[in-house]
């Protein structure tokens, strides 16, 4: 692949912190190289930000190899930028050309606030999570792992599902700024294992309950997120997700 | 979890709307099916019996007010989870997402089905209201007509209704538009309520998007074709 150095111009979201009120900065970056990752080409803008004696641009990152879920940069009106299936850290700056004006913005949702310039408060999802994403294990030694048959078909499918990161791409690209791709990524992942049926029904309640209490919109199937998704999640985790929440809500003992 | 839990929770509200959905879904299949009558050719008469025993037999009396009932929930439902949904974002990005993954009717379903409340209120005041209120009040009644050889039974003339109504092109592009917002509607609505019930096979999701798609347009088209056959002299 050929290698080539260009100049940019970036428009970044800046805010000082959460209650402050926002705006776009430009900025001009010089001799950026192809091989450059995105994350690295704002590093550099960063150096010279703090040479010049100014706040550098805060955002969220931590493998840089598109694994972690911390990246998330909305770049031109996209989540994770222009490529399919790929973290802002795994997006190189050969997607891009020479004298190109990027937009970058911060996820936008009323649960995801704004910290600081390109960083949001992705807490809802850790208390979702913690609502019912685990499973009850003995304590004591490690079980044999293959004391449990598992249906080859049906690890595959959860072992897709559990490849969501919780990066929150579904919900920066979701008009309705529904949770609904990541929640039923993590109760197919658990749904469809020997494992995860002991609290497969109050799982499905609580982890609904609190994504509806965190603020989250609802899913009306347009597919918005399975295509920006870095992790290919597929929509139809969300029609199991349904069919797992309406049977256990229908089945319930309460009146 | 309670009944009330359930039915106000985001997926309960979805699967209000699914439900309701798939009703007027099977709704559209007598609908459709009755009206296409028309095409018979004999001034009315193989449709007007059928829109008479319809109107007499108790099982379809009650199926009316369900049929009410279920428009009216379905567009509640739909405006209150339209509002929420629209209210999750409240600041904006400056460059939009746009279409990338979604087709616009599918993000259009508020839009659409509020065209299709209007084009409901115009249809049920041409058709409905005389043919069930004609009489009371200043409401002008149907005319009857006789399809029993003299033996005394009167039928609605709820063809010469149509034939009337359908002269007007103003009206029958006001039907058309409505015709097409029935199918946009009904193209991400018919596989979108599947899946918000939970149909989550594959298989049954490839086969429910042709069918949906399939039904979208044919449906639609038939509908459509009604006033337009009217309207150019083609229905004797």
């Amino acid at each position: 692949m050929e290698h080539y150095n260009m100049n940019l111009t970036l428009k970044i979201w800046r805010q000082k912190n959460v209650n402050a009120k926002g705006g776009f900065e430009t900025y001009k970056v010089t001799d950026i190289s192809s091989e450059m990752s995105f994350l690295e080409m704002i590093d550099v803008l960063n150096e010279d930000l703090i040479n010049e004696g100014k706040d550098p641009i805060a955002f969220d990152h931590d493998c840089r190899e598109g694994i972690c879920g911390s990246c998330s940069m909305y770049i031109n009106g996209k989540p994770h930028g222009p490529w399919k299936a790929t973290t802002v850290c795994q997006l190189h700056m050969r997607a891009f050309k020479d004298g190109e004006t990027i937009v970058v913005e911060p996820w936008r949702a009323n649960s995801f606030p704004v910290v600081k310039d390109l960083v949001v408060d992705r807490s809802a999802f850790d208390r979702i999570i913690q609502a019912g994403g685990y499973i009850s294990v003995n304590t004591g030694n490690a079980v044999d792992g293959n004391s449990i048959p598992v249906d080859k078909d049906k690890a595959d499918k959860s072992f897709a599902a559990a490849a969501c990161i919780a990066c929150g791409a579904c919900v920066a690209a979701c008009k309705n700024s529904s949770a609904m791709l990541f929640v039923s990524a993590k109760i197919s992942h658990l749904a469809l294992l020997p494992q995860g049926h002991p609290e497969r029904k109050s799982r499905a309640i609580n982890m609904v309950a609190q994504m509806d209490k965190e603020g989250f919109g609802s899913c009306t199937n347009i597919g918005a997120c399975e295509a920006t998704c870095p992790k290919e999640i597929q929509i139809t985790n969300i029609a199991r997700l349904n069919a797992e929440y309406l049977s256990a809500s229908l089945s319930s003992d309460k009146d | 979890m309670t009944w009330k839990q359930m039915f106000t929770s985001s997926i309960g509200q979805k699967f209000v709307m699914a439900i309701t959905g798939i009703f007027l879904i099977t709704f559209l299949v007598v609908h459709v099916g009755l009206n296409a009558c028309i095409w018979a050719n004999d001034n009315g008469e193989m449709f007007n019996t059928g829109a008479n025993f319809m109107a007499s037999m108790l099982v379809i009396r009650i199926m009316e007010v369900v049929l009410f009932a279920g428009i009216i929930i379905h567009t509640i439902q739909g405006l209150v989870l339209t509002a929420a949904n629209n209210s999750k974002r409240k600041v904006g990005y400056a460059v939009e997402y746009g279409n990338r993954g979604s087709k616009w009717y599918s993000r259009s379903m508020g839009l659409l089905g509020t065209l299709l409340l209007l084009f409901l209120i115009m249809h049920i005041y041409h058709f409905w209201v005389p043919s069930r209120l004609g009489g009371i009040a200043n409401i002008k009644p149907l005319q009857e007509i006789d399809y029993s050889n003299g033996l005394g039974k009167q039928y609605h003339n709820l063809y010469l209704e149509m034939i009337q109504v359908f002269q007007n092109p103003l009206i029958v592009i006001l039907y058309v538009l409505g015709c097409i917002s029935l199918a946009y509607h009904l193209m991400h609505g018919f596989e979108s309520a599947f899946r918000t019930i939970g149909l989550h096979n594959n298989r049954y999701l490839k086969m429910l998007r042709h069918l949906g798609r399939g039904f979208a347009i044919i449906v639609s088209a038939a509908f459509a074709m009604m006033p337009i056959s009217i309207y150019l002299g083609w229905v004797k």
